[in-house]
């Protein structure tokens, strides 16, 4: 073989060739799969983060009377839509101070309801007992009720849905 | 320093010598034709690394596998891309391993002493086949559904037992979740574990015997 003449050799020039297309076909497929494997941490979720939703006029919110309003958010996770329902219970104060409270009882996330008779919110889980303005009555829950931040805007009560 | 560990390593496991047998072997002249093989095996080892970077997303349930794949198209990074080398790696390959095939056949290079490595090519070419059969389900849109609503038909035609057959294929009289499921399971664990085996085989005595030359005028 006159390979003296040439100054690579067949066989190195082969080598390299193989070494550096290998090395650009790794690349190529294993950079994309870095980024493919960690996609779900570095896409900021779709969903607004916070919604300011609607709930009624306030005029037609009876005064010293929690009132019921429920409205439906779907999150999406991935491929996966889901419906998440809400529940708020919004009192009106004779001076015309709102409350808007979260149905969702503070020991374990069941749903509590209010009892007109009684004048309480009740969990049914474990007998958890609110009083009209959200505190503790009796009942193993930790905390008052929770309470949403609100607005009025031309006479329309919203609430801050909050992402957490 | 590089050297040192090197030697130390090849001292234990015999690098020189892996690379001597595997790689440094002695061929015939031979043509292009006689790289399909090794084509083949390129095309094993990428869409084996792109089906298991689809499996952190995909899911083969009839409600979510055709959304988990949009969802890989459309959000994911670079999805688009992983499923794109996936998707035509597959048809490529079943083209090369058939070509592959042709070019020992026309050279008559299954002759002894070869005939089990052709035996164990013949196979992988059915379980290549079936790596595209089962996988064309997967995306579960209307085009997979009645390609092998199709595909399961046919071997109902078989006498006796084609009923039979087409049942133990489709998990049941009609394509349903338990369909996707078993497909599922043929096409990332079955068949891949099939392919792998009989291709250690295949390499072993491609390495073993050699490579057959390319048949004289007078043979």
């Amino acid at each position: 073989m006159a390979e003296a003449g040439h100054g690579i050799s067949r066989r190195s020039f082969v080598a390299g060739m193989t070494t550096l297309l290998g090395g650009i076909i790794s690349a190529v497929l294993g950079l994309p799969a870095i980024g493919y494997l960690l996609s779900p941490a570095l896409k900021k979720s779709k969903s607004p983060a916070d919604d300011w939703v609607q709930l009624g006029l306030v005029e037609g919110i009876p005064v010293n009377e929690p009132t019921f309003f429920s409205f439906t958010r779907t999150k999406q996770t991935g491929w996966e839509r889901t419906a998440n329902s809400y529940g708020v219970y919004v009192v009106k104060e004779a001076n015309g101070e709102l409350h808007t409270f979260s149905n969702v009882c503070t020991h374990l996330s069941c749903r509590v309801s209010w009892k007109e008779d009684l004048g309480e919110y009740i969990c049914p889980c474990h007998d958890g007992h609110f009083a009209k303005d959200g505190s503790i009555i009796s009942g193993p829950q930790p905390r008052p009720l929770d309470e949403y931040k609100h607005k009025i805007e031309d006479g329309t009560l919203m609430v801050l849905l909050q992402e957490s | 320093m590089a050297t040192r560990i090197y030697e130390w390593l090849d001292e234990r496991l015999g690098l020189k010598t892996i690379y001597d047998v595997v790689l440094d072997r002695k061929i015939p002249k031979v043509n292009w034709a006689f790289t399909l093989g090794s084509a083949s095996l390129f095309l094993v080892v990428t869409q084996g690394v792109t089906g298991i970077l689809l499996s952190a997303y995909y899911v083969p349930h009839p409600e979510q596998a055709y959304d988990s794949i949009q969802y890989i198209m459309n959000d994911v990074s670079f999805g688009w891309l992983i499923r794109g080398i996936h998707h035509w790696g597959a048809t490529l390959m079943v083209v090369l391993v058939f070509l592959h095939m042709l070019r020992t056949f026309f050279y008559a290079a299954y002759k002894y002493p070869r005939e089990i490595t052709w035996i164990t090519g013949v196979l992988l070419l059915l379980v290549t086949l079936g790596m595209g059969f089962t996988g064309y389900l997967l995306p579960w849109n209307q085009r997979a559904f009645w390609a092998t609503t199709v595909g399961t038909s046919i071997v109902e035609t078989i006498p006796w037992i084609g009923t039979f057959l087409m049942e133990a294929l489709r998990g049941g009289a009609e394509l349903s979740t338990l369909t996707l499921a078993r497909f599922f399971s043929a096409h990332v664990w079955i068949l891949p574990a099939a392919l792998l085996s009989i291709l250690g085989v295949h390499l072993y005595l491609v390495v073993k015997l050699g490579i057959s030359h390319i048949p004289e005028k007078d043979e």
